[in-house]
């Protein structure tokens, strides 16, 4: 098998992830493709890191980690937020803006 | 294992082929599935299996970190959301934007085609991997905390204080002002005592009527007068219109009543 399987399956993944950013409603299942788009390019670059026989591949990985973390206590609180005040977690209801 | 001569191992190319269809499977049913809960339940077996193949991939503390924080603290996270939001909130089919879906499928089919020509035309060079073999290997943790600790000490601070100020901003968006002063049971006594003529009754409401034919939440007591209390009856059954009519009349009872008791006596003097 050649190493270059694990990216092709990172592209997958990421391109699933893309996908249900783009035709979800739910905001909390929106969010949750962007977790695994960021899970994908965290195995991308565990397989570069291994193909290069560099370890900071995997340092990078882990920064990615911890700042998808951070994002995701702010991305929840604002999700909770806005469900208090509108009582739905649809991005469709979040127009308030609107023109 | 020289570097020119790296090969992945023929147990890690049956665990890839084993792990790898099913990763794309969870991840569809992210797409396709309704409930937000089992959207939430294939990432998390997404996460783990990615951890197994980190761990595949001679970065075995960054498995160990994925299963802690995405599936141990992240995903926990989203279920506590799911819980707060309530389990129900599927989506809504209706589309604001019309065609979106098609326009975001096609979006999303032409980001899967634009990365695999990518990865198809790329010249990767010939892999050496890690020499995570030996003990000595630069792939065990030791290393990986030298680069960390050495290399970008400045970016781990600067994580530390975005961990810090994300945990302070979650506080301050999720914190509700009390609008109104806070209730004790006192205060809510003499809130009944004080609307006492208002119709507020202090004491426990009578409890249904038990009879033998129907048992007997849904039946009415009777009040000493022989009337029927409706109050007896629970609020929702009320509402519902399932309350069942109190089976005898006044006189009824009364009868029946006076029945059994005198009856009583001639009766067993028969049986004897």
């Amino acid at each position: 098998m050649d190493i270059t399987n694990y990216v092709v399956l990172a592209a997958v993944l990421f391109a699933i992830g893309a996908t249900t950013v783009l035709l979800r409603r739910n905001a909390i299942v929106v969010f949750m493709g962007v977790e695994l788009m960021l899970n994908a390019t965290n195995l991308a670059f565990v397989t570069f890191a291994r193909m290069h026989g560099d370890l900071t591949g995997q340092v990078l990985a882990f920064f990615v980690m911890v700042v998808a973390a951070a994002e995701v206590v702010v991305g929840l609180a604002i999700i909770v937020t806005i469900f208090r005040t509108r009582r739905s977690a649809s991005v469709d209801d979040v127009n308030l803006l609107r023109g | 294992m020289t570097p020119t001569g790296f090969e992945i191992s023929g147990g890690e190319t049956v665990l890839f082929w084993v792990i790898a269809p099913l990763m794309v499977l969870a991840a569809l049913g992210l797409l396709f599935v309704k409930r937000a809960v089992h959207a939430a339940m294939c990432l998390v077996f997404v996460m783990v299996s990615m951890a197994i193949l980190y761990i595949a991939q001679e970065a075995p503390f960054l498995g160990v970190v994925q299963v802690v924080v995405y599936t141990g603290a992240v995903m926990m996270l989203f279920l506590f959301v799911l819980m707060l939001v309530g389990v129900d909130a599927s989506d809504s089919l209706t589309e604001t934007i019309r065609g979106q879906r098609w326009i975001g499928l096609l979006i999303g089919i032409g980001l899967a085609a634009i990365l695999g020509g990518v990865v198809a035309n790329a010249a990767f060079p010939p892999a050496r991997g890690l020499e995570g073999g030996d003990p000595g290997g630069v792939a065990n943790p030791q290393a990986l905390a030298r680069v960390l600790f050495g290399d970008y000490v400045l970016a781990m601070e600067a994580v530390g204080v975005l961990l810090v100020t994300a945990a302070v901003g979650a506080l301050v968006l999720t914190h509700r002002r009390r609008l109104a002063p806070k209730q004790t049971q006192e205060s809510v006594a003499e809130a009944r005592i004080k609307a006492l003529p208002d119709g507020v009754i202090l004491t426990p409401l009578p409890s249904p009527g038990v009879y033998a034919r129907s048992n007997a939440m849904d039946t009415p007591a009777l009040g000493p007068d022989g009337e029927q209390v409706p109050q007896s009856v629970s609020r929702v059954l009320r509402i519902r219109g399932q309350e069942r009519p109190a089976p005898p009349g006044p006189a009824v009872v009364s009868t029946s009543s006076t029945r059994g008791t005198t009856g009583s006596a001639p009766e067993s003097e028969k049986d004897a």
